[in-house]
């Protein structure tokens, strides 16, 4: 079994990668599409936890996991829509409501979460594509789950979606300039709100990937912060939903190096292992941001950039 | 429940002048006037529902509760700050509670011994602190069990179990109870194999769902196919490495419906009997030592019922094992031993039977164990 | 938008003088306590739904939190870290910066604290304390003012950074607490050297809180009269959301956002020292307590006015102080607490939006009537 030595280490970076960055993701992809309409919804951290409750307990009643993904949505989506509908009135801080709605999604989640902490539902599928391979540990890492490669396809679409559709440029426009898009006759804050609604359903299915199958149960300790990284990866990404993809994966795979060096012998100081991701998504945002131009991609009404 | 004035210092004067009235201060616990009988308290660091660590202290709290004469007060998620100190003086001042288990280890200093003192009719009884009677006030007890025991059960039952030789230990940080933990856990699978090692990967945190997995995730990936943990709750970890195809070994509480194939036995707490024997004995007006300390002959720790997959020279080894145990005077560290970094422990002949006190400063880990303490 | 509205109050002659000032202060107060009065509102129709009593919930509230001199004092040793670390947010906020990573300056304040006082356990509490306090200030105020630097000299978002920052922070805190910095004789809990009792900070004399409360209390009074009575706290507010436009105008924009970040970060390294030296004894894990996170909240509701931070570090160490009786009396769980809480805040930040329109608070609009 130790034949793979040093080799351990880029396979459990790669599985965790598969594995962590789901949540990431999803989260990420709901944020870029509030971000871009230009709102931020700093609460995505609690609708994610609102998420992998109802999703949990929705999955446990019903029997089925996916009825659990489709509630995790719904719900999510319930808290963008109020987050939403808040924010549309004037002189209220969007920040501030995020913090608050953050807040009230995790007590309300705890709250009623109390009695799903001991049933167990069903767990997501996953889909083996490490069949080929006769290295357990790597047919392991290739076990992937189906909402990964949703969300990888959903980052792939929504950049199209900003591209080349319509609705894309209807987000950007509201994004860029209020006065511009009043020009044109839409409604900023409908379609932001409808934005922020469509984004928490994303975060509430990044909750859900948490308690259906990657750890796969509820309890408080859940989450741990995966919520509001995933809001400050939207920032590392540019707005660009693709590179979104880059970042969860990036994020999780560094996340996986803390335990997987400690199994390859590296124990030392496996505090700053863990800090491993935070570090480097440090590094590379000072190495790529520059004080002589604006954050290229960023929505122009978006209040955490001006 | 009448209120009592509640300026601290009134209160405490409340107090005094009731227990003069009543027999100068010989119960060291008072039955309240208006009937309630006793009233104790539980604090639990986490959420009491965790599959583990706080879920076995809520049960035993649930054994006291069905006690007569007895009301049981519970607060859940009280952080190690001052937020415990307020959560004690809250139970007694408005509650009156005379009898408090704070149930997490870093309650104790500074926490109960800031507390403490200004309520010296209360008894503070915690887990696992290291109550001496030259430094700390006397209404403070500590109790704990030989857990380490357990583990070196399970380790038994691992060491059946393997086929690839290698164990894995999901471990929170390194402390002398984490240590011993694991080390009994490999030398109990190395009295069945002295090839067996055991991979240790700490998660730096009592509590972090996604570490814990990712860390069981690393074992498995590295051929570990017994596994077994020390985190507040073990759900994730059992369930996790059940989903690799490992097999289990349970900690704190008994996890069995989490994996029914695949866990062989699990080492677990017994504080309903270690509760309600003390809550007994406060109502019978006895006092309970400040140092209670007691293993699996004590009933103060018990053993999971053994799983389907033990098989039966395991169960064998097991049983003759535990009755050895429940003998007393049983020792998991002898010599000759060495630690993993090649520093002799212990040479032939000596060995630290369970009640040592020196096994509560357990700073190394054993030859075969692969990790580090640092 | 205060000023302006202060402004055209006094361009227009109003009919009552002694009345207009009074209407147009009453604005904030009233709106804000109306929305808290919504919010308990609206919790009380959570609870109705769940079959319990709103009356005994607020009256078990009022009780734990403010009712009795133990509530109170119960209630105030919570308040001293809630204050500096709303001062944390709320001042980079009056530059229109969001810092949320106080938590990690908070943290390190700390370990500088304890790390400092292991090395002086034998010096006077009158050297070593104040020297103490000064490593727990500096460490906290370069933690975040790097966040500030990060942000001035690279543009580096300081949302994102301070939130990693807090991050690392918390891990290099595990490591050193772990490691070089353990003390060997208190083997279970990783901790610095236990401080002596002269390197502990007592309570206010005839209270059971510490002397961090009073400290906290005299920042805010200093950072309002920074803000609002200095020309650094003019420029800062001229400055305001817009660091583009006050660098055009020739404003020392990279001086206040290098001071204001660094005073910020330097009051959560305060909290930092307090909690070491008045309520733990030594450094570990359990500075990281929240403290920062519930900061971004307290300032918010303040809406960044170092004054205000007062009265809702009080509502929010009393809501939490009563946390344990509801457990207990009303069999509810702890995260009752957060949802109330959540509901409050909603109600309080959406009342933002009626500000102005209520004409009784605006005495130039009296005589349109």
């Amino acid at each position: 079994m130790n034949e793979l030595g040093i080799w351990t280490i880029p396979i459990a970076v790669l599985g965790g990668a598969i594995r962590v960055s789901t949540p990431f993701l999803f989260v990420s992809l709901g944020e870029v599409l509030t971000e871009r309409s230009g709102r931020i919804n700093l609460g995505l951290e609690g609708t994610l936890v609102i998420g992998a409750m109802v999703g949990y307990a929705a999955a446990y009643l019903t029997g089925s996991a996916w009825l659990g993904v489709l509630a995790a949505a719904l719900a999510g989506s319930i808290f963008g829509l109020i987050h939403g509908l808040i924010c549309s009135m004037p002189r209220v801080n969007d920040i501030a409501i995020g913090i608050a709605m953050m807040i009230l999604g995790t007590g309300l989640a705890f709250y009623f979460g109390k009695n799903y902490v001991q049933p167990v539902a069903p767990d997501l599928p996953a889909i083996p594509f490490g069949w080929w391979s006769n290295i357990p540990q790597l047919q392991a890492a290739l076990n992937v789950n189906v909402l990964f490669l949703i969300g990888a396809v959903a980052a792939f679409a929504m950049w199209w979606m900003f591209k080349s559709t319509r609705v894309g440029l209807v987000i950007r426009v509201v994004g860029d300039s209020t006065d511009a898009a009043r020009a044109m006759g839409l409604r900023p804050n409908v379609i932001r709100t409808f934005a922020t609604m469509a984004g928490g359903a994303f975060a509430g299915i990044g909750g859900a990937y948490l308690s259906l199958f990657y750890p796969g149960s509820w309890n408080e300790g859940i989450s741990s912060g995966q919520g509001l990284m995933a809001v400050a990866l939207v920032i590392f990404a540019r707005w660009n939903p693709v590179a979104c993809f880059g970042a969860a994966l990036l994020f999780g795979g560094a996340g996986a190096l803390g335990p997987s060096l400690q199994s390859a012998g590296f124990s030392q100081g496996y505090h700053l292992f863990f800090a491993a991701p935070y570090i480097l998504t440090l590094g590379v945002l000072i190495a790529t941001s520059s004080t002589t131009r604006a954050l290229t991609g960023a929505p122009g009404e978006l209040s955490i950039t001006k | 429940m009448p209120m009592k004035p509640l300026s601290r210092r009134g209160f405490l004067n409340g107090t005094a002048a009731a227990v003069g009235a009543a027999s100068l201060g010989t119960l060291p616990f008072q039955a309240q006037a208006d009937g309630h009988g006793l009233t104790v308290g539980f604090i639990y660091v986490g959420p009491r529902d965790d599959f583990g660590y706080n879920q076995a202290h809520a049960e035993g709290a649930a054994a006291v509760a069905m006690m007569d004469g007895v009301t049981v007060v519970e607060e859940e998620n009280v952080a190690e700050t001052v937020d415990v100190q307020n959560a004690m003086e809250s139970m007694i001042n408005f509650d009156g509670a005379s009898l408090i288990f704070p149930t997490s280890f870093g309650y104790f200093d500074p926490h109960i011994l800031e507390v403490a003192p200004n309520y010296p009719d209360v008894r503070f009884q915690h887990a696992a602190g290291l109550w001496s009677a030259d430094l700390h006030p006397m209404n403070v007890g500590s109790y704990f069990g030989y857990i380490g025991m357990g583990q070196y059960l399970n380790g038994i039952t691992a060491g059946h179990a393997t086929t690839s030789k290698k164990l894995g230990f999901v471990a929170a940080i390194p402390i002398p109870q984490v240590l011993l933990n694991i080390n009994s856990f490999l030398l109990g699978a190395r009295q069945v194999d002295p090839e067996i090692t055991c991979q240790v990967i700490f998660t730096g945190s009592w509590s972090n769902a996604v570490r814990e997995a990712e860390a069981t995730n690393a074992l498995a990936d590295a051929g570990c196919d017994v596994i077994t943990c020390h985190v507040d709750g073990p759900k994730v970890v059992i369930e996790t490495a059940a989903g690799r195809g490992s097999y289990v070994c349970g900690y704190h509480a008994d996890q069995t419906s989490l994996a029914p194939e695949l866990y062989l036995t699990g080492a677990e707490w017994n504080w309903a009997n270690v509760y309600t024997s003390m809550v007994q004995t406060a109502m019978d007006g006895g006092s309970i030592p400040n140092f209670v300390r007691g293993g699996l002959s004590e009933d103060f720790i018990k053993m999971s019922p053994l799983g389907p997959a033990v098989s039966d020279a395991s169960r064998a080894q097991f049983e003759a094992t535990k009755a050895e145990i429940l003998a007393g005077g049983f020792a998991a560290i002898r010599g000759p031993l060495m630690s993993n970094t090649g520093t002799e422990i212990l040479s032939a002949g000596e060995a630290l039977v369970e009640t040592d006190i020196a096994l509560e400063s357990m700073d190394y880990l054993v030859e075969g164990v692969i990790g580090s303490t640092s | 938008m205060s000023g302006q509205t202060e402004l055209t109050g006094k361009m227009a002659a109003s009919p009552k003088e002694w009345l207009a000032p009074v209407a147009r202060r009453a604005e904030v107060l009233v709106i804000p306590l109306a929305a808290l009065l919504a919010g308990f509102a609206i919790f009380s129709i959570f609870l109705l739904l769940q079959g319990k009593s709103p009356t005994e919930f607020f009256s078990l509230v009022y009780r734990a939190g403010f009712g009795t001199s133990f509530s109170w004092q119960n209630t105030l040793s919570r308040t001293a870290p809630l204050l500096f670390a709303g001062l944390c947010v709320a001042l980079p906020a009056r530059l229109g910066l969001v810092v949320i990573g106080g938590e990690g300056a908070i943290v390190l304040g700390g370990v500088a604290t304890g790390a400092l006082g292991a090395v002086m356990l034998g010096s006077s509490g009158y050297v070593a304390l104040p020297l103490m306090a000064l490593a727990g200030v500096v460490v906290g105020g370069l933690w975040i003012g790097l966040v500030g630097a990060m942000r001035y000299y690279r543009g580096v978002n300081e949302t994102i950074a301070s939130l990693l920052m807090a991050y690392i922070a918390i891990a290099v805190m595990n490591h050193l607490v772990e490691g070089p910095l353990r003390d060997p004789s208190n083997p279970n809990k990783p901790s610095t050297l236990g401080l002596t009792d002269g390197l502990r900070i007592g309570d206010i004399p005839g209270w059971n809180v510490h002397w961090g409360l009073a400290a906290g209390l005299v920042c805010c009074v200093l950072t309002w009269v920074l803000i609002e009575r200095t020309t650094w706290g003019f420029a800062a507010r001229i400055t305001g959301g817009n660091i583009r436009a006050a660098q055009v105008q020739g404003l020392p924009v990279g001086r206040l956002i290098l001071g204001f970040t660094a005073l910020g970060g330097a009051f959560a390294g305060l909290a930092g020292f307090f909690e070491v030296t008045a309520v733990h004894g030594s450094a570990n894990s359990s500075l990281a307590a929240g403290f920062g996170y519930t900061g971004i909240l307290i300032a918010f509701l303040a809406r960044h006015n170092a004054l205000a931070i007062i009265p809702v570090a009080i509502l929010l160490a009393g809501f939490e102080a009563s946390s344990g009786l509801i457990q207990r009396r009303m069999d509810l769980p702890d995260a009752t607490m957060l949802v109330l809480q959540g509901m409050v805040f909603i109600a309080i930040l959406l009342s933002d939006t009626a500000y102005g329109r209520f004409k009784i608070f605006a005495p130039e609009r009296w005589k349109s009537a």
